[in-house]
């Protein structure tokens, strides 16, 4: 029986009404996966996604960057100070390829990220057509998980999943191309989140064998040692580490990514880790007995030399991906899983224990460091700017919770060795990969994400100049960015080598640069420059008063080095004051 | 450094095998072999891969294979732990074949499955070193192609590929 003709009408409009574009089942997706941010840069192949965008106004806030590296860099920046997933929009062909080192920043940094990129018409595919790359191959490499989307029935499971990859686990960069078409057609939109899928498995349960065997260690040992990394940060097990201290008494060091998981404040708290770390927590590594790693993937410079790096220990280690163990040090007692959760079953294992005297040689050598390197660089005699003493002056006028975002190079060692980190989800800087240009759109999106926090963007003059065109966004966007660029007119960590390592033959590091201060004001920013110490401590509260953007330009000695140091191949016992 | 057989069981997405062996290229390692086809599970694949190097190595390759978020799961063998087989095709041209040929295929159990009037194909299953032995004797024959499969294996632990597939 046909049904009446009223009731045939209302179910063939509800049908339509649910069928929409690819389009705007992108924008959908986004939404409901709570992303409040993206960044991004229009072009062809992401046309449709764009003109979508314009209907969502106050749904979803977009940010056009300058370049599409910005916009990665910035999706990057606003995850590591927010915790959520970063996501990125840019067109096929030069707008993808563009993103490929952000991609590989955050993959290796363990950094979520989703990136949409548009792509020719599934027609077009593999024909060299007109802003055609075969991104899915390009991106590989470079990335936790990457997929292709050809049709629009496919776009939102597509987000779902890559949300939940991004995410999940150990965090990572996801890229997902959609060919125009998909984006043009119409399909049903019905959003499932993703939860799980047989091929991926996120959790792992900590073994209370692996528990035990880790207390049985740590309560015989003399010397224990932990070294944490960004993974407890990534777990969100800061509080558990903090209790694991203070019950067991054990001296703990930081990574570069693991700076702010604990408040150097912590009485159990002695330093940094690796080739510009600080000396106590390098040279004691090869004298503990017992060294427990907790979300650190013993990266090379972490541990210099391998073949002589904690022969002498047991090795514990704390870690979320399995093949994180074993890869580079041998673990006597692997504890595979999320570290918030093996953190506190260790605490409730071990006994209460004191090691003063311990933790005095590590202070006895943190001592020696203060006189021969810290005193020189903070409060230094000589004529010339020191970074350090830019640093020092920061932490005076800093809020505790204030953003450090770095870039790449000399000034990056340094702020991180001096600056004072008391909280968590303080620190942005490209680690892994090492990747110049990446501070200034960084702060940008970690600015973006909370207006009202203290982000301070120490930059070198060469790393600045890599994503300068970043100043417009900060601009357009009136993201109150502290930039503290410190200008030695040199690529000053190759010069270093080459002055150590390759006779002093300074080949292609001197710049020529140009007048920083006309070019932060060209774009609107205030802007100031300071060349003598007397001047230094007013321009820093300048900028800190200011509201808004500000460009701080220090002039600093021109061959500075950073220290303590290991060379490469050297082994964490030979770290170098000079 | 060993001979290994990787095991692989994956989704059937595009794009996984290239995700897999930029895991070798990466390290600079050749793939000695490699054989992938659907297993009895619709949608899921089976990828064979033999591998020289260390044991060291083999299980960090091993646990980057299994990290590829659409490998369900990844396993090494040793040489010892595995049923292999292995076929191989010789084609040899009539003009040079004569009354020894009989011999040769009787002693090593291969067999004539193709004879074209310029032509013929000889097959024979077995591990490399027998097919390889043939191929040194067929040589003398003036051999027009030779093609060898990868291997094609089971593992003899008692585990089934349902255990992981769920």
């Amino acid at each position: 029986m046909q049904p009446p003709l009223k009731v045939a009408l209302l179910i063939n409009f509800k049908v339509m009404e649910t069928k929409m574009r690819g389009a705007d089942i992108v924008i959908r997706s986004l939404i409901a996966e709570q992303a409040e941010l993206i960044f991004g840069y229009p072009g062809g192949a992401i046309m449709p996604v764009y003109d979508a965008l314009y209907d969502y106004e106050g749904q979803i806030k977009h940010v056009l960057t300058r370049h599409e590296q910005g916009a990665v860099h910035a999706a990057q920046g606003y995850a590591r100070i927010s915790g959520k997933v970063g996501v990125c929009l840019a067109t096929s062909g030069p707008g993808a390829t563009n993103l490929i080192t952000g991609l590989a920043d955050a993959q290796i940094d363990s950094t979520p990220l989703v990136c949409i990129t548009g792509q020719v018409a599934a027609h077009l595919l593999g024909t060299d057509a007109f802003q055609e790359t075969d991104m899915m191959g390009i991106s590989m490499p470079a990335t936790k998980w990457n997929y292709q989307v050809r049709r629009a029935a496919d776009i939102a499971p597509a987000i779902a999943k890559g949300f939940f990859i991004a995410r999940s686990g150990r965090p990572g960069a996801v890229l997902i191309d959609i060919t125009k078409n998909a984006q043009v057609e119409l399909a049903a939109f019905n959003y499932q989140p993703c939860q799980e899928f047989r091929s991926y498995k996120t959790h792992h349960p900590v073994s209370d064998t692996a528990i035990l065997q880790a207390a049985a260690l740590l309560n015989e040992a003399a010397r224990p040692y932990l070294l944490f990394g960004q993974g407890v940060i990534l777990g969100k097990a800061e509080a558990e580490l903090k209790f694991f201290l203070d019950k067991s008494g054990i001296p703990a060091a930081s990574t570069l990514l693991g700076s702010g998981a604990l408040s150097q404040e912590h009485p159990n708290y002695v330093g940094k880790l690796g080739m510009h770390g600080n000396y106590a927590p390098n040279l004691l590594t090869n004298q503990c007995d017992v060294l427990v790693a907790v979300g650190m993937r013993f990266d090379d410079r972490v541990t210099g030399d391998l073949s002589r790096y904690a022969k002498q220990a047991k090795v514990i280690h704390l870690e979320l991906d399995p093949s994180e163990i074993n890869k580079n040090v041998k673990a006597n007692v692997a504890v595979l899983g999320n570290c918030k959760e093996s953190l506190a079953k260790l605490t409730e294992a071990i006994a209460s224990k004191k090691h003063e005297s311990w933790m005095a040689k590590f202070r006895a050598l943190e001592q020696q460091e203060n006189e021969a390197v810290v005193q020189h660089d903070l409060m230094p005699t000589k004529v010339g700017l020191t970074m350090g003493e830019a640093i020092h002056h920061i932490n005076h006028y800093k809020a505790d919770d204030a953003v450090l975002v770095t870039d790449v190079g000399q000034h990056q060692m340094i702020a991180w060795r001096y600056f004072n980190y008391k909280k968590t989800r303080t620190q942005v800087t490209s680690g892994g990969l090492g990747t110049m240009g990446f501070a200034l759109p960084a702060a940008l999106g970690a600015q973006l994400h909370d207006y009202s926090r203290q982000v301070i963007c120490v930059v070198g003059d060469g790393g600045i100049q890599m994503t300068i065109q970043e100043l417009g966004t900060i601009m357009q966007t009136k993201a109150p960015v502290k930039i503290v660029l410190l200008n030695n007119n040199y690529l000053g960590m190759v010069r270093q080598w080459q002055q150590m390592f390759f006779d002093k033959r300074y080949s292609f590091t001197e710049l020529d640069n140009p007048d920083f201060i006309k070019l932060a004001e060209a774009y609107g920013i205030k802007a100031k420059k300071v060349s003598d110490r007397a001047d230094l401590a007013e321009a820093v509260e300048d900028m800190f008063i200011h509201d808004g953007p500000f460009f701080l330009e220090v002039v600093v000695e021109k061959e500075d080095n950073v220290f303590p140091m290991i060379a490469t191949g050297c082994s964490v016992e030979e770290v170098r004051l000079n | 450094m060993k001979r290994y057989t990787i095991f692989v069981i994956t989704e059937n997405f595009i794009g996984i095998l290239n995700r897999i062996t930029i895991i070798f290229t990466r390290r600079g390692i050749n793939i000695d072999a490699l054989t992938a086809s659907e297993s009895r599970i619709p949608g899921v694949h089976r990828i064979t891969i033999e591998v020289t190097v260390t044991e060291e190595t083999v299980i960090q390759l091993v646990n980057q294979i299994e990290k590829i978020i659409d490998v369900i799961k990844a396993f090494h063998h040793e040489d010892t732990g595995v049923v292999y087989q292995e076929l191989a095709l010789y084609k040899i041209p009539v003009s040079r074949l004569d009354g020894g040929l009989e011999k040769i295929i009787r002693d090593h159990h291969a067999k004539i499955i193709a004879a074209e009037p310029d032509f013929v194909v000889l097959e024979l299953t077995g591990h490399k070193e027998k097919t390889r032995e043939l191929l040194e004797i067929l040589k003398g024959y003036g051999i027009l192609e030779f093609a060898r499969s990868g291997r094609v294996a089971v593992a003899k632990r008692m585990l089934t590929i349902d255990s992981f597939v769920n």
